[in-house]
């Protein structure tokens, strides 16, 4: 039964909603916030299932057939998207309970975490383009809220930067699918990539498609449009960093994954050359601006910026092994980018800052937690064993198979780079000794004990992850091998959805 | 706020009051087939919340919602989303819409469905976002 393919959606969109009929009680939230997660995962990991079982799955809403209804469509991409949602959605939470105050939980914390992994879902499952859009401005709504949640001045300052360019483009991707409208009459995912064969003038593709590029660009944070995401992501609570950093970005890229594999198809040598460029300079420009950063947030977000580059590298170079390394890349760097943030959290919590400078010795007092920052932080490198290296290896595999050359020494350049930040870091907080005369306590007074493992458990939780994707590569391969595929062949996809196999 | 002490503003909003929400109820159930609905239902009741608010001071307009618009914003939500899932019982899509026919003795057939649910879910979710913003304004301003 198509169920299963809203339930992703549905559950958290209910969870939300109860928690906010019983904002009053803290505890109540609390528990719904896991076991509303929980209950996410569920689903989700019924639904991979179900998709790797049966092939693609659509579900018409309402009964309303495609093209006129909207659908959900899940294929291999999309369901390991919803995976990947619900396994940094559940740590999260955890985490939450001992990492989100009770004045923060007041201002609406868990609903808004609900409504945005609702958001989220609905993005990565939706076969309507405007329906994409709707589930963009949900996710979006439900971040501004949680950005500025607390109300500090620095938030304001991100939130406007954040705000101001996640509305452009919202604008550009409205203007884009209004003319998509206008050029074919259809709104309906499968029916455009049918319709737009057909378009006799295919320069205004190519134009509507530039739209669409820059759109998704500014939400996947690709150069030239990525300014926004530093300026914000070490504002927020660290568990709402984490978030932002595990999912939204990557809603951006898959959108692109999505857009130029199925709808805009026509004229890869200019639109893929254009993100092959994309791509080279968004993992430069990341990794040379986290180089510059002595803050730890800092330089995490500016390292989300260079992995976003080797995700649409492998959409920009378009073989069906780049694909496979530019899916197995998204799964590697959502999980590894969350756990990392979360780790920041914990150094604050025990440090109360977040400045290099200000930190130190924490590997004397607390070496698990280096053991814990070193998994993702090597794997983010893309040392072997961990999941990094796989990802890595498999998109300059795929550079050398079509010899992109200089694609392949950038890739290789940054990972050398991203490995001294990461080293940066590891000697900076853990290594060295404490710095004599900090004004540590001035900045805030740190926390000690009281429920820290609960936000040690989903790090580690985490970690292994990595380590098991590392180790065990061959499962997620396969994954990955399937949505590649699938993303190749749009006929695959278009015959699911109009093929007339109604519900 | 405490400056619209105007006694025709509360005269008036005391009369108001009930035509509005009257005729917001109204707007809701013809909503289905008609201009009208949830959305707009809920407006013109909220506005006729909002407009005995503006009459009073903030601390005496609270004590007279005997309930926190937030709960009615979550309750409404709750609403609308489970009106989504009884087709999915049947084995239909989710917000299929479901109907069920009752014969009321003097009324005749009466037909009540999900998407009557949805609507109500609606209207209380824009009841409460309305009132939510505009008394956090007001708090804001006192």
């Amino acid at each position: 039964m198509t169920t299963v393919v809203a339930l992703p959606v549905i559950v958290p969109l209910l969870a939300g909603a109860v928690s906010l009929a019983l904002w009053q009680s803290r505890m109540a939230q609390r528990v719904i916030g896991v076991i509303g997660t929980l209950a996410l995962m569920w689903v989700s990991v019924d639904l991979l299932l179900a998709t790797w079982r049966e092939g693609i799955l659509v579900m018409h809403m309402g009964g309303w057939q495609a093209p006129f209804g909207i659908v959900l469509v899940s294929d291999m991409l999309g369901a390991i998207m919803v995976v990947l949602t619900a396994i940094i959605g559940l740590p999260v939470a955890i985490y939450s309970l001992s990492g989100v105050s009770a004045r923060h939980e007041h201002f609406g914390y868990y609903p808004l975490m609900h409504l945005l992994l609702a958001g989220v879902n609905g993005a990565f499952l939706t076969g309507d383009i405007f329906n994409l859009y709707v589930w963009f401005e949900v996710m979006l709504v439900a971040s501004f809220a949680l950005l500025i949640l607390g109300g500090e001045r620095a938030q304001m300052e991100g939130a406007i930067k954040y705000v101001t360019l996640n509305l452009l483009s919202s604008v550009l991707l409205l203007s884009g699918i209004g003319l998509l409208y206008g050029l074919t009459g259809t709104l309906n995912m499968a029916d455009l990539a049918v319709k737009l064969r057909d378009v006799e003038d295919p320069g205004i593709i190519t134009v509507i498609a530039m739209l669409f590029m820059v759109s998704f660009g500014i939400k996947a944070a690709a150069f030239p449009f990525f300014f926004w995401l530093p300026a914000s992501y070490h504002t927020p609570l660290v568990a709402v960093s984490a978030l932002f950093a595990g999912l939204l970005t990557k809603v951006g890229v898959y959108a692109l994954f999505r857009a130029f594999s199925l709808i805009f198809d026509q004229d890869v040598g200019y639109t893929h050359t254009l993100l092959l460029w994309m791509a080279g300079l968004t993992m430069l420009t990341g990794v040379l601006g986290a180089a510059a950063q002595f803050e730890m947030r800092r330089i995490l977000s500016f390292h989300i910026i260079s992995q976003i580059g080797y995700m649409i590298l492998g959409l920009a170079l378009f073989t069906p092994l780049a694909i496979v390394g530019g899916v197995f890349y998204i799964m590697h760097h959502i999980i590894v980018k969350a756990n990392l943030f979360l780790v920041s959290g914990v150094v604050h919590r025990l440090k109360g800052t977040h400045e290099l400078k200000q930190l130190g010795g924490l590997y004397r007092t607390h070496p698990w937690l280096g053991v814990l920052f070193m998994v993702p932080a090597l794997s983010l490198a893309g040392m072997p064993p961990l999941s990094g290296f796989f990802a890595k290896f498999i998109l300059i595999r795929a550079g050398v198979e079509v010899q992109s050359w200089w694609i392949v020494g950038v890739a290789l350049l940054v990972g050398l780079l991203t490995l001294y930040s990461m080293i940066k870091i590891w000697a900076e907080v853990f290594w060295k000794a404490q710095p004599e005369n900090t004004d540590v306590k001035a900045v805030a007074a740190p926390v000690q004990g009281g429920g820290l493992w609960l936000m040690v458990v989903p790090i580690a939780g985490l970690a292994l992850l990595t380590l098991f994707i590392g180790l065990y590569g061959q499962p997620i391969y396969l994954l990955a091998e399937r949505a590649a595929m699938e993303m190749l062949d749009p006929s695959l996809y278009i015959e699911a959805v109009l093929g007339g196999q109604g519900s | 706020m405490s400056t619209m002490h105007s006694l025709i503003l509360r005269t008036a909003g005391n009369f108001l009051l009930p035509l509005l929400l009257l005729f917001s109820i109204f707007l809701l159930l013809r909503g289905h087939d008609e201009p009208g609905g949830g959305f707009i239902g809920g407006l013109v009741a909220a506005s006729a919340i909002v407009l005995n608010l503006f009459a009073m001071e903030i601390k005496s307009a609270k004590a007279v919602l005997w309930v926190d618009p937030r709960h009615v914003l979550g309750i409404g939500m709750t609403l609308a989303i489970v009106s989504a899932i009884p087709g999915a019982f049947f084995g239909q899509p989710f917000f299929t819409a479901q109907w069920f026919t009752f014969d009321v003795p003097a009324l005749g057939e009466l037909k009540v469905g999900t998407v009557l649910m949805f609507d109500i879910g609606v209207y209380l979710v824009v009841i409460g976002a309305v009132l939510t913003i505009m008394l956090s304004l007001a708090e804001a301003e006192d």
